[in-house]
């Protein structure tokens, strides 16, 4: 903020007041600077656009996973948790731990496979249909399965009830085949860190994008620098009008970016409406919510505000009249 | 208004343009700084705008001690000045209105008031009908003008100028002069860089001569009672 000043003249009626003038400063700015950008159409609209391809790049990665982990969402409501019980437990006993099961919270449904049971599905699956009946008396054993409730189905979570079951006395083995399930997690977890670096490197590119291009556009207004300066603008005055341009830059690069993602998301929806039927299921992509538009159009703000700032206040102390 | 102490400059590498200078012009003169081209007039002009900080000595501007100005308030001070240069400094990007019009709008004038003082400040120039013209479009002793009136626009305590009639014919650089009498006349007081001796001569007012950096006459100590005791 301006400290009073000592030497300042007697403010008269016919100036504004500080504050008037100095916000009427600021939207004067704002204003002529984005005449400034229209009347260079070409060279805004490319600024502009470049930074859009950065900003949509790690959007739309964003997107995809966020679509991608909703489909593994769908697919995790099929996790299923198998008790092979100890050869000697009886069927009574199965019965009994099964409905104790069923009391649990963090369960869904439990079900009995005795064995008989099972080993006609076993003949049924497996093609040794023939090489069974031979068997003497039957291997296997009698199986609970468990489905956990939905919430407990975080790989973390299953794991801990999985150890928990194992525990059980009549229990020989807990079983849950989901190696794919945690693989798929880490995975998305891997791709989510990558899109947060590619995202980084892309968020510094725009920064210096728009630093640049300030940069240019200070070196182009040199001579009107020197000459606010000579007749005593402050410092704040001079900066006011390249922020904004920056501010602007910002503003439209992320509304175009978001205009490439709206298109590609709607380029890709067809395609991907059909893959759906062909899996059987009501599957959507979903585009950018507008919390998120919000958020992108206020990073690339933040983006193109900072970037002129770094701009003006490396160059703009390089312009003294001489 | 304007006192030298004991003002030296060297700038990098060693050049002096200026050693021992000691000077006091009074408020409401006008007063001329001849010399050479290299004698230092410049350098001593851009030491009152702090366009360039002396290497030794004090510069107080209306009682201000400019040496130890910080750089974040010479805006403030050089409000106070009105500065002529002798290749104008005019933007064409922009109207004479708008060239003119700067000094007003950075010191946060209302739009009516601009409006007033601009017309007021071209008139006084004599080029009120230009004012929607670019200033491409205008003859040199019309642009110094421009310059002129923007110079004068906020009506500075101080008007320095540099070289204003360098580059136009007799009768113009007569009129030029004749327009820093007038501003005079109304209290400004102004220090104006010439090597044009012959008009000087003409005009009557007193003149400081530089030669390589050193005061070499000075006509204000025989007028000013006080500038003889510095």
């Amino acid at each position: 903020m301006r400290k009073k000043n000592r030497t300042a003249p007697r403010k008269g009626p016919q100036k504004k007041s500080r504050l008037v003038s100095y916000l009427t400063h600021h939207l004067q700015m704002l204003i002529a600077s984005l005449g400034y950008l229209t009347r260079q159409p070409v060279s805004t609209l490319m600024t502009s656009a470049v930074i859009a391809i950065a900003l949509a790049l790690p959007a739309g990665l964003y997107i995809a996973l966020d679509n991608a982990s909703r489909i593994s969402a769908d697919w995790d409501g099929s996790t299923l948790i198998s008790l092979f019980l100890k050869p000697e437990v009886s069927i009574q006993q199965a019965e009994k731990l099964a409905s104790r099961l069923r009391k649990s919270a963090e369960i869904e449904a439990v079900s009995i496979i005795d064995r008989d049971q099972g080993l006609k599905q076993f003949q049924k699956i497996s093609g040794f249909g023939d090489a069974i009946e031979f068997l003497d008396d039957n291997p296997l054993p009698h199986v609970i399965t468990v489905q956990p409730v939905v919430d407990q189905q975080r790989p973390d979570k299953v794991v801990h009830l999985v150890k928990k079951l194992q525990s059980e006395n009549l229990v020989e083995l807990a079983q849950l085949d989901m190696q794919w399930v945690k693989r798929l997690y880490t995975l998305l977890d891997l791709a989510q860190r990558g899109v947060w670096i590619v995202g980084s490197l892309l968020a510094l590119a725009v920064l210096l994008i728009i630093g640049n291009t300030i940069r240019l556009d200070i070196q182009n207004r040199r001579e009107a620098i020197e000459v606010s300066k000579l007749i005593g603008a402050s410092d704040g005055f001079i900066r006011r009008p390249f922020l904004y341009t920056g501010l602007w830059y910002g503003i439209s690069g992320g509304l175009l970016a978001w205009l490439l993602i709206a298109v590609s998301l709607g380029i890709l929806e067809n395609p991907v409406q059909e893959l759906a039927v062909l899996y059987h299921s009501s599957y959507e992509l979903t585009g950018l919510s507008s919390s998120d538009l919000a958020s992108l159009i206020l990073i690339s703000c933040a983006l193109g505000l900072g970037g002129s700032w770094l701009a003006v206040g490396r160059h703009l102390s390089d312009i003294e009249p001489s | 208004m304007i006192r030298f102490d004991n003002i030296s400059k060297r700038y990098p590498g060693g050049f002096d343009a200026l050693s021992r200078v000691s000077f006091h012009l009074p408020r409401g003169q006008l007063a001329y700084l001849t010399g050479h081209s290299g004698a230092g007039k410049s350098t001593l002009l851009k030491l009152i705008a702090l366009i360039e900080r002396p290497t030794r000595g004090q510069i107080f501007l209306d009682g201000v001690n400019l040496t130890n100005i910080r750089n974040r308030r010479i805006p403030q001070i050089r409000r106070h000045i009105g500065i002529i240069f002798q290749n104008h400094h005019l933007l064409y990007d922009r109207r004479v209105f708008d060239n003119v019009a700067m000094p007003l709008v950075i010191q946060g004038y209302r739009h009516r008031e601009i409006n007033k003082r601009v017309r007021a400040a071209l008139d006084q120039v004599g080029l009120l009908n230009k004012e929607k013209a670019n200033p491409i479009t205008l003859s040199g002793g019309e642009q110094q003008r421009v310059g002129i009136a923007r110079a004068i626009v906020h009506k500075p305590t101080l008007l320095l100028a540099d070289e204003p009639t360098g580059n136009l014919d007799p009768d113009l650089s007569r009129e030029i002069m004749a327009l820093f009498a007038r501003f005079n006349m109304f209290g400004t007081t102004v220090l104006i860089a010439s090597h044009d001796l012959d008009l000087i001569r003409q005009t009557g007012f007193p003149s400081i001569s530089l030669n390589k950096g050193t005061i070499e006459h000075n006509d204000l100590l025989t007028l000013d009672p006080l500038a003889r005791a510095v």
